[in-house]
């Protein structure tokens, strides 16, 4: 099982979700973030003082899959999240040990 | 000034109901007493209808100057202060719709416009001794007085909740609602005296140097403005200030604030016409008109940085109410989009320039713009009058109105106009120091570093503006 977490500009989250969901995932989850890689800010104006704002709006999503999952859901979020720009976000991917349904104490690929 | 208009407005309409009357009863000859009653019961209803239709007009206008201050005011400076201050910031301005009625009550009212001296009213009207329901005609002769005075109470509440955007976010609050307390006692009441009350030095009527100032541009405007300015001074920069970002932390609430400003201020400045007659309408269509005007602050800033920005357009509106609103009852609503224009350039040039130039932290700039707004609309208004508009000088022997102001070749306006907004300065100034030095001496206004790093919700306050459980 894997976890795959996946930093995308929050415009990207709609297209990135229905390419998920028709690659055939069953749960996601998503936590509204803010940070920053080599894109680094940009400025605001209020009252004509400029503001560099550095952490910008991300969203960041979770999915943890089987391991026969893993290219087609790394292939959906590539497609569905590149602009080509810098500030595309990262795709993180990290081996879990064990999943437990907190419903019915289900374990391992049975709770996915 | 006020009194004069309301007079002229009812006689037209006095004269022609008995004219009226007898056409409707052709049998009795005039001088019947049949006919005399009639006459006499028609001039009654016609005189309840006017203060009816008055009446009706001034106390939905109360309402509205209230609505600005809550909560217009309180969402306007609430959404520009960090999310931490939030509830203090709204409660500050809150405190004075409670606090500052009841010293109205009490003392208030007597002080602004009770007889007194030439500078402040007298003890005749405390506890609203005397002020019923029946018309006082030395302020206003259709409406009953408590209408009047309860019209009067919403300024007298908004004033002081205007310098709150000089200290935002570093003041206690306890400590905080005294200074104000006193500030409406002992700077806006003998203001409101000199300006508008019956013997005051800057009376229209009779007062040593006539001050055109329909609505308050120099009673609210300039002395909260300026009194923001030494408050600012006074209690010093936020910790971190100027080199901390401290952004707005939500725009779409100071947006929906200015919004509500924008719409209250045409009972603030309509209303002030104390009647629901033409000059109402006057009033209506200046404020309207320099608002919209003012957002020339939007078009500097677009060539300045490149970007129209939202805080830009509604600072700019509130800058050109400010500054229209003492000469709203005497001008052409040409000379309206003039003064809406000449607001928003020099108010966002204050703001963008000369505060950074200086560095001072008037935090929501309610010096740059309500100190600065007062301050020139005083000068414009003396500049722009018409007696046209509004004859307050009568009429000369030709019966055309005499000239109110420079366009109209009355020159010395200007001269006044200046006395009056430097008295409202000096008083200010000076009311304002000595205040603030009494209060800060006695109980200490500034917060403590870690309270104030904290925030004004939790040390002030114990709750937070927006709760993340439940």
């Amino acid at each position: 099982m894997l976890k795959i977490e996946a930093v995308i500009q929050p415009a990207k989250l709609d297209t990135v979700k229905s390419a998920l969901i028709e690659a055939g995932i069953e749960g996601i989850t998503i936590i509204e973030a803010r940070g920053h890689g080599r894109q680094k800010g940009h400025s605001e104006f209020y009252r004509g003082r400029e503001y560099t704002i550095d952490l910008l709006p991300k969203i960041k999503l979770e999915i943890v899959v089987n391991d026969d999952m893993k290219d087609k859901v790394i292939a959906a979020i590539l497609a569905a999240a590149r602009t080509g720009h810098i500030g595309d976000g990262k795709i993180f991917i990290s081996p879990v040990q064990d999943v437990i349904r907190i419903r019915n104490d289900e374990r391992g690929e049975a709770a996915i | 000034m006020r009194c004069r208009s309301v007079h002229l407005l009812l006689l037209p309409a006095v004269l022609s109901f008995p004219v009226s009357a007898l056409a409707v009863a052709p049998n009795l000859g005039p001088s019947s007493p049949a006919t005399q009653a009639q006459i006499a019961a028609l001039e009654l209803a016609v005189k309840n209808a006017q203060s009816a239709g008055d009446n009706a007009w001034v106390l939905v206008s109360a309402a509205l100057v209230l609505l600005m201050t809550g909560p217009g005011l309180t969402l306007f400076y609430g959404g520009l202060v960090r999310r931490k201050n939030i509830l203090g910031t709204m409660m500050q301005s809150f405190a004075m719709m409670g606090i500052i009625t009841i010293l109205w009550a009490f003392i208030g009212y007597s002080l602004a416009f009770g007889h007194g001296n030439g500078f402040i009213g007298g003890f005749e009207h405390i506890f609203l001794r005397g002020v019923g329901l029946t018309p006082n005609p030395e302020y206003a002769a259709t409406i009953p007085e408590q209408t009047f005075m309860v019209y009067q109470l919403m300024f007298a509440i908004i004033t002081p909740a205007l310098i709150t955007g000089a200290f935002a976010e570093r003041v206690k609050f306890g400590p905080m609602a005294l200074f104000l307390s006193l500030w409406s006692l002992l700077v806006y009441c003998p203001m409101a005296h000199m300006i508008w009350g019956v013997g005051g030095l800057l009376n229209i009527n009779g007062g040593q140097w006539p001050c055109l100032d329909f609505a308050g541009g120099t009673v609210v405007h300039v002395t909260s403005g300026i009194s923001a300015l030494v408050a600012a001074l006074y209690l010093g920069k936020r910790a971190g200030y100027p080199h901390t970002d401290m952004p707005p932390h939500s725009m779409v609430l100071s947006f929906i604030g200015a919004c509500l400003l924008w719409v209250g201020w045409f009972g603030f400045n309509a209303g002030s016409a104390l009647s629901a007659g033409p000059l109402a309408t006057s009033a209506f269509i200046n404020t309207q008109f320099a608002a919209a005007a003012a957002l020339s602050w939007t078009l500097f800033e677009w060539l300045q940085n490149g970007k129209p920005t939202a805080l830009g357009a509604i600072s700019g509106a509130v800058a050109g109410l400010a500054t229209i609103t003492q000469a709203s009852g005497f001008v052409q609503p040409m000379s309206a989009l003039a003064i809406g224009t000449i607001a928003g350039i020099v108010c966002c040039f204050m703001v963008f320039k000369v505060k950074r130039f200086f560095g001072y932290d008037d935090s929501l700039d309610a010096f740059g713009v309500h100190g600065v707004g007062g301050t020139i609309g005083a000068l414009l208004t003396g500049l722009f009058a018409s007696g046209a508009i509004n004859a307050v000088f009568g009429n000369d022997s030709a019966g055309t109105p005499r000239p109110t102001g420079a366009i109209g070749g009355n020159w010395h306006q200007v001269l006044n106009q200046a006395i009056a907004m430097g008295i409202g300065w000096v008083l200010a100034i000076v009311g304002s120091l000595v205040l603030l030095f009494v209060v800060d001496n006695l109980f200490g206004l500034r917060l403590s570093p870690a309270d104030e790093t904290s925030g004004l919700d939790l040390s002030q306050h114990g709750e937070e503006g927006y709760e993340l459980n439940g």
